[in-house]
């Protein structure tokens, strides 16, 4: 027989084998830390996982606090569920799968988290073409889209793994259904010890006047490097991280669209219901002005290293800053 | 059936069990006639899995749970969740007889600006304990309610009832392999096993059966009762309170309609329906309402 319960995972805690691609820097890496180191001061957080603890990066609060992990097995729908009955006996529950799972149980998160206003968080690993090599069965890229378009869901993607552990802070502290991406692969460190995070708050993270690109997750480091690339050719783009996709920081938006009147989107979505549908949709109203859209083109994923694919799907900084000249001929055009 | 066939009358001795059953007779009677009024005056909604459901209903709250209408956000409580969202009316009118909200307000049933929408929802009415329609979903709800309240030492008994044809949704399976799993002896579930469903019979639409024997073999503990003997219900709720490292459900034989005898076993009134005049008050006289009952039921504004 084996063992019942949450605690028959626990023999194997120590023996969670490295994970591939991730060198130890992931977001999914920083998140599962986070949440570990932040388990004694949130004493009513419990994690749900489903069979994918050394995937999502909750391993570590495994080893930490196995009590606290509930292992809900290969079952999603369940498990979204059942978070609902967990937050409304007063615990804060942390669902965690891959993001295309998230997909699964879009509709037991809507009715059972949102719709009930509940405490609960959900923590989407493996987003986008970020996941690489499993392939486009595996990539998320409509997952923002889907929770963006819950009434009540906060959608947060961070950047960097100092980014993650502040959001993973955040949302405990926060009141709410929050839907949050991490991440497969190594991210690069873009801020450092002093860097903050608040819900509903983009940051300007490079000036420029020319024209505002506008990212989150892992297409911040690219609109970075893009932005550099424009400075060579006399082009001052603004790079905001825009770490909360729902609810939209629109009143930075708006200053941007006084200040650069010109944007460009970043990231590993779709095109179509992401960040650049909310940054579309918060300046059309106010603010109309040019947009591009950079992200995956309506189309599935493949196969293939995530640097491979951001070429072959239009990710890259280089993409990113011919989205720019872009955006700017039509902003001339305008003018 | 033994309420039926026994003759109760004013001057026989009663055992407090006897008052007990009389009482809970009482309370499901209230629930079927509510439940025709209230969706005689929304024009539309499932009378025949409300009906068939009162008498569990009515056992449940005026007997079972640990729940009263002072101390509805007790941490302590028992908890119910409709994971049968669609029989509401059944809910709303159990909640009225006992307490948890108006009787006459339960009767805007579907209407604009009604905390009593056609399914539960646990922002306009807190003791519905959570929001659910979507079937499937308030069992698992359930099951986390019964996880969250033994990580807390919580003694508390966490109760769902589930239609016959909702356990044709994957996440039931799921919910039933991870109650098991994790022993939540707190978990009750019961089976609103009325044979039919939305189009046609359980049998026609997707095979239910063998029942138990495919909750034995999820190990659960499981009772199979007349969902209508209301002494064989409240005995069988005391022995699943007893069911040490498993969860328990009950498989509640039921008729559809129960009580309209014009309804009873038509999968037609699975609903939503819309009731005229002349059928909610043949559907109440078979309730065996009275001409004044039945006049304040239906011309109430």
């Amino acid at each position: 027989m084996s063992s019942n319960g949450p605690g028959a995972s626990l023999q194997e805690a120590g023996a969670a084998p490295a994970l591939i691609g991730s060198n130890g820097d992931s977001l999914r890496e920083a998140f599962g830390k986070a949440l570990s180191a932040l388990a004694d001061e949130f004493p009513t957080l419990v994690v749900l996982d489903a069979d994918i603890a050394g995937g999502t990066g909750v391993h570590h609060f495994r080893k930490s606090h196995p009590e606290r992990l509930l292992q809900f097995g290969i079952a999603e729908q369940n498990m979204m569920a059942a978070a609902g009955g967990l937050a409304a006996t007063g615990l804060i529950p942390v669902v965690t799968t891959f993001a295309v799972f998230c997909l699964r149980a879009v509709e037991q998160a809507r009715l059972s988290l949102a719709y009930t206003q509940r405490n609960a968080k959900i923590v989407a690993s493996h987003p986008g073409l970020d996941v690489g090599p499993d392939g486009g069965s595996a990539q998320a890229l409509e997952d923002m889209a889907a929770f963006r378009a819950i009434p009540g869901m906060t959608v947060i993607s961070p950047a960097d793994p100092t980014e993650m552990a502040l959001a993973t802070r955040a949302i405990l502290e926060f009141d709410g259904p929050v839907y949050m991406r991490t991440g497969r692969s190594a991210a690069k460190r873009l801020f450092g010890d002093d860097h903050t995070f608040e819900i509903g708050k983009g940051r300007i993270i490079r000036e420029g006047h020319d024209l505002t690109i506008v990212a989150c997750g892992v297409e911040v480091a690219r609109a970075l490097e893009a932005a550099e690339m424009l400075a060579g050719e006399d082009i001052a783009a603004r790079v905001v991280n825009m770490a909360t996709i729902k609810p939209i920081d629109a009143e930075l938006l708006a200053r941007c669209a006084r200040d650069t009147g010109a944007f460009v989107t970043a990231e590993d979505h779709n095109v179509h219901g992401g960040l650049g549908s909310a940054v579309a949709e918060s300046l059309a109203g106010s603010h109309p002005c040019p947009i591009e859209f950079v992200g995956v083109k309506d189309v599935f994923g493949a196969s293939g290293e995530p640097e491979e694919l951001a070429l072959i799907f239009g990710l890259t900084a280089p993409h990113i800053a011919a989205a720019a000249r872009a955006v700017l001929a039509r902003k001339r055009a305008c003018a | 059936m033994a309420l039926n066939l026994r003759s109760i009358t004013e001057d026989a001795p009663r055992s407090a069990a006897e008052t007990l059953e009389v009482q809970l007779a009482a309370a499901a009677a209230f629930v079927r006639k509510h439940t025709i009024a209230s969706i005689y005056h929304a024009g539309s909604g499932h009378p025949g899995g409300a009906l068939s459901a009162a008498d569990l209903l009515a056992c449940l709250f005026g007997a079972e749970l640990n729940f009263w209408p002072n101390a509805a956000s007790d941490p302590n409580r028992d908890r119910f969740v409709l994971s049968k969202g669609h029989a509401a009316p059944a809910l709303y009118a159990v909640g009225a007889h006992y307490g948890f909200c108006d009787a006459k307000a339960a009767l805007s049933l579907r209407k604009l600006n009604s905390k009593f929408q056609g399914h539960p929802h646990v922002l306009d009415l807190p003791w519905v304990e959570t929001s659910t329609g979507s079937l499937g979903q308030g069992f698992s709800v359930a099951l986390g309610m019964a996880m969250g309240l033994r990580l807390q030492k919580i003694p508390a008994r966490v109760y769902t009832l589930l239609g016959d044809g909702e356990l044709q949704e994957g996440e039931v399976w799921e919910a039933a392999m991870c109650a098991a799993h994790h022993g939540l002896d707190n978990l009750c579930v019961l089976i609103d096993y009325n044979k039919l469903q939305s189009d046609n019979t359980n049998s026609a639409i997707m095979r239910l059966e063998p029942l138990a024997a495919k909750w034995r073999a999820f190990d659960w503990a499981i009772a199979e009762i007349d969902g209508h003997d209301i002494g064989e219900i409240l005995s069988t709720f005391r022995r699943a309170g007893a069911s040490h490292g498993r969860p328990s459900v009950i498989i509640a034989h039921t008729v559809k309609g129960k009580g309209v005898k014009y309804m009873e076993n038509v999968p037609t009134w699975h609903g939503s329906v819309k009731l005229s005049r002349e059928q909610a008050e043949e559907a109440l006289q078979s309730l065996g309402a009275t001409r004044p009952e039945i006049k304040e039921l239906l011309d109430v504004v």
